[in-house]
C-alpha cells in the first residue's frame, strides 16, 4: 500500500506539489491524468528519489516504510520502479550489461543471489520476446540513438525484468504505436496481481482501454482535484480538464 | 561477451574503499648505499656482473645526465627531488638463485595473492598444477609473468613453452648475460640515453626490467606479463625493458603495477622501448595503479616514464594501450617512429586522476614513411581538486606522403574543482597527409546518475558504470583479463569522488 498523505514539494524555490494525497492500496493500479506542467513527473521523481526537490511537507509511506527517508537505490531495491517520460542516454554502456548490473544490484541489496551472465541473457531473451523486441536491443547502448518508441519500450522491458511490486509509468504510452501501446500494456498487465501496484501517468484514455485502472486521479497545479473509477477518464478526453476539475 | 560487460562483477567486488594494496613485504634487502654518484653506477654494474661495454654505457649516461636539467614544461608541480637522499639498489636476497617457482620466497607470493594477481596468473604463481598450461581451456590466452620484485626478476613462467618458439622472454639482467649481442644492438636504440632527464638517468641507473624477442614470423602463443611492484622504502624504480619484433611476429605484452602505501614520494622513471620489424605488431597495454597519494594529496608514486616504439619495418604495427589510476604525478607519453612505410602507431588511453593527483599524458607521433598512420583517443577523467592534461604531438615529415593521423581527446569532469586540459600540437609538412582532431568536455550528468540510482545502482555504481561506458572505446583494446582489471581501478580512484 502507498499512502501518499499532504505532500508538498519544490524546485529551485518554486512549489509545484501543493499539497498531494492518494492511495494505492495493494494490488491496484491507478492512473494519473492532468495537464501540462501540473506536476505528474514531478511526483513520480518526488517518489523515486530524485535529488534537486525541496519536501516541505507531508509524508510518503508504503507498505509501512518511510519511503522519504530512503535512497533511491534503495526503494529501488525495494521494488519501486519507474518508467521514465524521457529515458536517459548512457553512452558507452551496453545495455544488457547494464540491465544485468542493475538487477544484481538489486538482488544483491535484497540478499538473493546474483543471476550470471548466462541466466541473464536467457531471462533476458525470454522478457524480450514477450514484449516483441530484438535481442539486438541488448548489444546496443543503453538508449542512445534508440527511437522514442524503442526507449518506451526499452524502459517496459527494464520493468518486466525487475519485476517490481510497484510500478510508476511515467507517460510510456506517448510516443508509441499502435502495436506498441497493446503489447507494453500486455506487459503491464502480466504483473498484474494481488502484490502488484502501479501509477499509471498518461494524457489519453486509450491507454486504459488496454491497462484498466481501477481508479483514475486528475492532477492540476500539484493537487488532486478529482478521483473516480475507470469512467472518469472517459469523461476527461470528452470534456477537458477545465470542464472536469469545475464538475 | 565484450569485456566491458564484465563490469559487474569487478564494481561490486571493491566496496572495501580506499587504497587496497598498502603493505609492505617483508624481505630482507640488499642496498646499495644512498646516493647517486660514478660509484653507484659502478655498484649497479658490477652487483650485476655486466660486461665492459655496458658498465661503459651506463657511464656515459651518468655523465651526460649531470649536465642536463630537469624538465619544467609539463603541467604538473611536485617538490624538488632529492637524488641523493635515494637508493638505487635493492635486490630481494637469493636463496640459490630461484630457477623454479619453489624457490620464490612465500613472502612474494603472498604478495601477489594480496595483490590480486588475476585469475590465471595466480594460480601459476601459486604452483597450482597444470595452470596455464592448456590456452583451450578458458578460450583465452594464457599469460606468462615475468616478476619484477623491486629491481630484480624473480620468477619467470612458461619460459619452456616460450622457448619451443625460439621465443625469449626473460629479466633484462639475463638477457645483458645470454644474449648481449640483442641487447648491445637495440638498448638505447629507440630511446637515446641524452633523450629526456629521466630517460637518461634510467640509462645509468636501470636495475632491471624484461626482455622480449620474437622471432621472424612467431606468433608469440600467450599474452606476456610483468607485474611491476615498488616495495623497498626510498628505492626509485628504474626499469628498462626491451621488446623486439622480428619480422612477420605478433607480440602482446601486458604491464600492470600497484604499490605499498607510504609517506615519502617515491620517483619511478622507466624507459620501455619497442622495436617492430616489416609486417611485425606490438601491442602494449598497461594498467598503472600505484599509489597515488592519500586524499590530501600526501605521499604517492612520481611517475616519469619514457616510453617509445619505433615501427622500424614496412607495414609493421605499434598500440600502446593504458590506463592509468595511480600516481600522484604522472608523466608520461608513450609515441610511436612511424619509419617504416604503410606502418600504423596507435595510443589508446583513460588516465583518472582524483583528489590531488596530477597527471600530464599523451602521446607522440612522428610520421616518416609514407602512408603511416596513427590512431589517438584520449580519455581523461578528472575528479576532486586533480588535474588532468592531454598534451600530444602528431608530426608529419615532408616524405610521409599520404600520412593520416586521427585524434579524439575526451575529458570528463566530476565536481567543479577539478582540472582537464588538452594541448594537441600538430605539425604537417606534408600536404598529401591528413590531421584530423576532435575534442569534447563533459561532466557526468545528473540525470544519468538518478537513472543508474532509480535502477538500483548506489552513486559510486552509477559513477563506475558512467565512466567505464565513457572509456568503453579504449577499454576494449585490452585484452581480457586487463580490461576486468582495469573496470576495477576505475571504480576504486574514483570512489569519493561524488556526493
Ligand atoms: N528543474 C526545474 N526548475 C524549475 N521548474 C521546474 C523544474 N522541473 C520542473 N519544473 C516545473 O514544474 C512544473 C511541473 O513539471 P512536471 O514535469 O512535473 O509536469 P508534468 O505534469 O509531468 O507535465 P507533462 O505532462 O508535460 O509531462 C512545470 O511547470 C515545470 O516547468
Ligand atoms: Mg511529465
Amino acid at each position: 500500500m502507498l499512502r501518499i498523505e499532504g505532500l508538498t514539494a519544490e524546485i529551485e524555490g518554486k512549489q509545484i506539489l501543493k499539497g498531494i494525497d492518494l492511495e494505492v492500496p495493494k494490488g491496484e493500479i491507478h492512473a494519473i491524468m492532468g495537464p501540462n506542467g501540473s506536476g505528474k513527473s514531478t511526483l513520480s521523481y518526488v517518489l523515486s528519489g530524485r535529488e534537486g526537490y525541496d519536501i516541505t511537507g507531508g509524508s510518503v509511506t508504503w507498505n509501512g516504510q518511510d519511503l522519504l527517508a530512503m535512497e533511491p537505490e534503495e526503494r529501488a531495491a525495494a521494488g519501486l520502479f519507474l518508467a521514465f517520460q524521457y529515458p536517459v542516454e548512457l553512452p558507452g554502456v551496453g545495455n544488457a550489461n547494464f540491465l544485468r548490473t542493475a538487477l544484481n544490484a538489486q538482488r544483491r541489496a535484497r540478499g538473493e543471489k546474483e543471476v550470471d551472465a548466462m541466466a541473464f541473457l536467457k531471462l533476458a531473451r525470454e522478457k524480450l520476446k514477450k514484449l516483441h523486441m530484438s535481442d539486438e536491443m541488448l548489444k546496443r547502448n543503453v538508449n542512445v540513438g534508440f527511437s522514442g518508441g524503442e526507449k518506451k519500450r526499452n524502459e517496459v522491458l527494464q520493468m518486466a525484468l525487475m519485476n517490481p511490486s510497484m510500478a510508476i509509468l511515467d507517460e510510456t504510452d506517448s510516443g508509441l504505436d499502435i502495436d506498441a501501446l497493446r503489447i507494453v500494456s500486455e506487459g503491464v498487465n502480466a504483473l498484474r496481481g494481488p502484490d502488484f501496484s502501479s501509477l499509471v501517468i498518461t494524457h489519453y484514455q486509450r491507454l486504459l482501454n488496454y491497462i484498466v485502472p481501477d481508479r483514475v486521479h486528475v492532477l492540476m497545479d500539484g493537487r488532486i482535484v478529482r478521483s473516480g473509477g475507470k469512467e472518469l477518464a472517459e469523461e476527461l478526453e470528452a470534456q477537458g480538464y477545465g470542464q472536469a476539475s469545475a464538475a | 561477451m565484450p569485456a566491458v560487460a564484465e563490469t559487474i562483477e569487478t564494481v561490486q567486488s571493491v566496496q572495501e574503499g580506499g587504497y587496497k594494496w598498502g603493505f609492505e613485504t617483508d624481505i630482507e634487502m640488499e642496498f646499495a648505499p644512498k646516493g647517486l654518484n660514478e660509484d653507484i653506477v659502478r655498484f649497479i654494474s658490477k652487483k650485476k656482473n655486466e660486461p665492459e661495454w655496458l658498465l661503459e654505457w651506463r657511464l656515459k649516461a651518468f655523465a651526460l645526465w649531470q649536465k642536463m636539467e630537469e624538465p619544467n614544461w609539463a603541467a604538473v608541480s611536485y617538490p624538488k627531488i632529492d637524488y641523493q637522499d635515494a637508493y638505487y639498489y635493492a635486490a630481494p636476497v637469493k636463496k640459490a638463485g630461484p630457477k623454479s617457482l619453489d624457490e620464490v620466497d612465500p613472502e612474494l607470493l603472498k604478495t601477489y595473492a594480496k595483490l590480486g594477481i588475476p585469475l590465471k596468473e595466480q594460480a601459476i604463481l601459486a604452483g597450482v598444477e597444470g595452470a596455464g598450461e592448456s590456452p583451450a581451456d578458458s578460450g583465452r590466452m594464457p599469460v606468462a609473468v615475468d616478476a619484477v620484485f623491486d629491481s630484480v626478476s624473480v620468477a619467470t613462467t612458461f619460459r619452456d613453452e616460450l622457448s619451443k618458439h625460439g621465443i625469449i622472454f626473460c629479466s633484462i639482467s639475463e638477457a645483458v648475460q645470454e644474449h648481449p649481442e640483442l641487447v648491445r644492438e637495440y638498448l638505447g636504440s629507440v630511446v637515446p640515453q641524452g633523450d629526456n632527464y629521466f630517460a637518461c638517468l634510467n640509462s645509468a641507473v636501470f636495475t632491471d626490467g624484461s626482455f622480449v624477442y620474437i622471432p621472424k614470423g612467431v606468433r608469440c602463443p600467450m599474452e606476456l606479463s610483468t607485474y611491476f611492484r615498488i616495495n623497498a622504502k626510498s628505492t626509485g624504480q628504474f626499469e628498462r625493458t626491451l621488446i623486439i619484433a622480428d619480422a612477420g611476429s605478433h607480440v602482446s605484452y601486458l604491464e600492470g603495477c600497484t604499490a605499498p602505501q607510504r609517506d615519502e614520494n617515491q620517483l619511478h622513471a622507466a624507459v620501455v622501448e619497442l622495436v617492430a620489424m616489416d609486417d611485425a605488431t606490438i601491442k602494449y597495454s598497461t594498467v598503472q595503479n600505484w599509489y597515488p597519494g592519500d586524499a590530501d594529496g600526501k605521499g604517492g608514486i612520481y611517475n616519469f616514464v619514457t616510453k617509445r616504439g619505433a615501427c622500424r619495418g614496412a607495414r609493421s604495427k605499434i598500440s600502446w594501450t593504458q590506463v592509468e589510476t595511480g600516481s600522484a604525478v604522472t608523466w608520461k607519453y608513450p609515441s610511436c617512429i612511424l619509419l617504416g612505410d604503410d606502418s600504423v602507431g596507435e595510443f589508446y588511453s583513460v588516465a583518472v586522476t582524483n583528489n590531488f593527483q596530477q597527471a600530464d599524458t599523451g602521446t607522440k607521433m612522428f610520421h616518416i614513411g609514407r602512408n603511416t598512420k596513427s590512431t589517438i583517443v584520449s580519455k581523461g577523467i578528472s575528479a576532486g581538486r586533480s588535474q588532468n592534461t592531454y598534451r600530444g604531438l602528431v608530426k608529419i615529415s615532408p616524405k610521409a606522403k599520404g600520412a593520416r593521423n586521427f585524434t579524439q581527446c575526451d575529458s570528463l569532469l566530476i565536481g567543479d574543482q577539478c582540472g582537464a586540459h588538452t594541448v594537441p600540437y600538430i605539425e604537417n609538412r606534408c600536404i598529401t597527409a591528413k590531421v584530423e582532431h576532435e575534442a569534447t568536455t563533459s561532466r557526468i550528468a545528473e540525470d544519468q546518475l538518478f537513472y543508474c540510482r532509480a535502477r538500483g545502482l548506489n552513486e559510486e555504481e552509477a559513477v563506475g558504470l558512467i565512466v567505464n561506458g565513457f572509456c568503453r572505446e579504449v577499454l576494449k583494446e585490452l585484452p581480457m583479463e586487463f580490461a576486468v582489471e582495469a573496470q576495477k581501478l576505475l571504480a576504486i580512484s574514483l570512489e569519493g569522488s561524488v556526493g
